[in-house]
């Protein structure tokens, strides 16, 4: 018996095979560009309903810092001024990366200039352990620890940025510290044995010349580490104090966008004013991590073109 | 001389930060192990939330994480399987694929919460299910499909050429050799990476709130009919999850002791990410022995 699957006599069937199989991995491929592509789609005119269609101006959304979406009309009528926001998303996000910037890239140069042997044997599972925690279970942590740490020795009721920044620094940690890890194991290792050579020490090869050829690699980590913390909900939401104004100082409680949407998403009515512009905040938190994206690819091409 | 000084201090300061990060995740591990293994018995895992006063456990919300991981899992492995192949074996370099690979590069650094968004207008308004399992499941397939896609690929890539090419110039078609050939050497790497995903979808929280809801109905476990309303296994049903109810107990406060449930359904949670780690790393090599040596 002459086996189907064989080309040279290939019979109907293995041939009906061989196109359906094709046509049902790309139908499975296609799926990913329909989520993405309906996923802006119904973002974007949900979000920018606010705008056309209640009259809501983008300039007072983005710069007014009053969010008042119940005041009557004999006070002036709603506002919804989500600069407070916008500004809390921001200021926990630089924070978090001027933290966690110098201890990622700290830590992937132990692991490969000072130990690479132990010391990636011993970090990397760290980072793998910290990647795996739950979001809520670091809110939870930054809820039972950090805010009354901070309550008791810095001031304030604990709640607000510096909370935040600190639960974030954790949780981009693993980020950067895992592209850095990539970007300086692709450093030539003829480049360190020439500076080697040359009889400079360890810190003279690190620094003038790992740190040199790593520049853009480090920029994308620390890229992707503030677009993870822009993004996160709810570890923020717990420990951020949810205040819709802006805040006075770093322990006073604030918001951010993904908070906001959080908290008040399950309370307002599908189709309201206050609702519409929940999904203005979601519109923008996805065209800032779209952002994100844009601008790693383009310090890859820059990087790419320099060398 | 300086420079030898400095080389020394740096060095230290390098050692430091490897220990101050060591010492983050043994502390942040003890810490949620330490309050909440105490927390955890057969009871707690067991018996359903109490409304309003203390001693409720969380047992249905446990068995909803793992329902919900299930029906994400159905989903998503045959999906990103598909594409994965489709990208490994089929996709020319043409502006489809670039699309293709934009895409995915997008949908897996998208917030969780945005996902939760879409998931809300789609997977619940838009259809008219309302809160419900199979909602929920859908978003975190948005979620996880990217990386189910790229596990796929990098396992079928890493396939020894050889063997494709041997196939393929005994006269076997390319499907054939993808399904007979490709996929049993790749099932390894396949597997371990849907046992590693599956330590994040069962940690997701964002995702949920606005999917599959944050309440979960008096489920009857002695009923098995899926289409049965009180039935577990019904996936049109509201299906809170562990991860929500820890953050739910914690923004409402209406339990007395949520601290403590709280804390014990952490510990829960991180003892299954721990648990699915290990099972990948584990599974992976026996898999690896199993299908290299017995053939």
């Amino acid at each position: 018996m002459k086996d189907p699957f064989i080309q040279n006599n290939m019979n109907r069937k293995a041939k009906f095979y061989d196109k359906f199989g094709f046509v049902l991995t790309l139908l499975c491929a296609f799926i990913l560009i329909i989520a993405t592509v309906s996923i802006y789609l119904f973002v974007a005119s949900k979000g920018l309903a606010t705008f056309i269609s209640d009259g809501v101006s983008l300039v007072e959304f983005l710069t007014g810092t009053e969010w008042k979406p119940n005041r009557s009309v004999e006070e002036g009528g709603p506002v919804f001024g989500t600069f407070p926001f916008i500004f809390g998303s921001f200021a926990v996000t630089f924070l978090a990366a001027l933290i966690s910037a110098p201890l990622g890239i700290g830590a992937a140069v132990f692991m490969t200039e000072i130990a690479p042997s132990w010391g990636r044997k011993i970090l990397q599972p760290v980072i793998e352990l910290l990647v795996g925690i739950p979001s809520v279970v670091y809110g939870l942590i930054g809820l039972t620890l950090v805010v009354p740490f901070i309550r008791q020795y810095v001031g304030g009721l604990g709640f607000g940025l510096l909370a935040g920044t600190i639960v974030l620094s954790i949780m981009i940690l693993p980020t950067i510290t895992s592209i850095s890890v990539d970007t300086l194991r692709a450093v030539p290792k003829e480049i360190k044995e020439g500076s080697y050579a040359l009889g400079a020490t360890r810190w003279q090869t690190i620094y003038k010349i790992i740190f040199r050829a790593s520049i853009p690699g480090f920029i994308t980590a620390v890229v992707f580490g503030m677009a993870r913390a822009f993004g996160e909900a709810l570890a923020v939401q717990m420990v951020i104090g949810n205040a819709k104004k802006m805040p006075d100082s770093l322990v006073d409680p604030a918001s951010t966008i993904t908070s906001v949407i959080t908290m008040n998403m399950g309370n307002t009515v599908s189709g309201t004013v206050e609702n519409n512009v929940l999904w203005s905040l979601g519109l923008l938190l996805l065209l800032m991590s779209s952002f994100f994206i844009l601008f790693v690819r383009f310090i890859g091409r820059r990087g790419r073109m320099g060398s | 001389m300086k420079s030898q000084t400095a080389d020394k201090i740096a060095t230290g300061v390098f050692i430091a930060i490897a220990l101050f990060i060591v010492s983050i995740l043994i502390f942040l591990l003890g810490y949620i192990l330490f309050h909440g293994l105490a927390k955890i018995n057969w009871d707690f895992i067991t018996s359903p939330p109490k409304f309003m006063q203390a001693g409720g456990g969380v047992g249905p919300q446990l068995f909803n994480s793992f329902y919900l991981l299930f029906l994400t899992m159905l989903i998503t492995v045959p999906l990103g399987v598909g594409g994965g192949i489709y990208l490994a074996e089929y996709a020319k370099p043409n502006k489809i694929t670039e699309l293709l690979r934009n895409s995915i590069e997008i949908l897996s650094s998208l917030p969780s919460i945005v996902v939760g968004l879409f998931g809300l207008l789609v997977f619940v308004n838009y259809t008219g299910w309302g809160y419900t399992l199979i909602g929920g499941a859908l978003a975190l397939t948005i979620f996880n499909l990217p990386l189910m896609v790229r596990i796929t690929e990098d396992a079928l890539r890493s396939v020894p050429a050889e063997q494709k090419e041997a196939s393929l110039a005994l006269g076997i078609t390319r499907w054939h050799t993808i399904v007979k050939v490709l996929l049993p050497s790749a099932l390894p790497g396949i597997i371990t990476g849907a046992i590693l995903t599956s330590g994040r979808v069962f940690g997701e929280a964002a995702a949920l709130l606005f999917t599959s809801g944050m309440s979960s109905p008096i489920l009857d476990f002695t009923n098995w009919n899926p289409f049965s309303e009180s039935s577990p296994l019904n996936p049109f049903r509201p299906g809170e999850t562990l991860a929500v109810n820890i953050w739910k107990i914690n923004s409402e406060g209406l339990v007395p002791d949520a601290k403590e449930i709280a804390n014990g359904a952490s510990a829960l949670l991180v003892l299954a990410v721990l648990i699915f780690n290990m099972t990948a790393r584990w599974f992976g090599r026996f898999l690896y022995r199993r299908l290299t040596s017995s053939k």
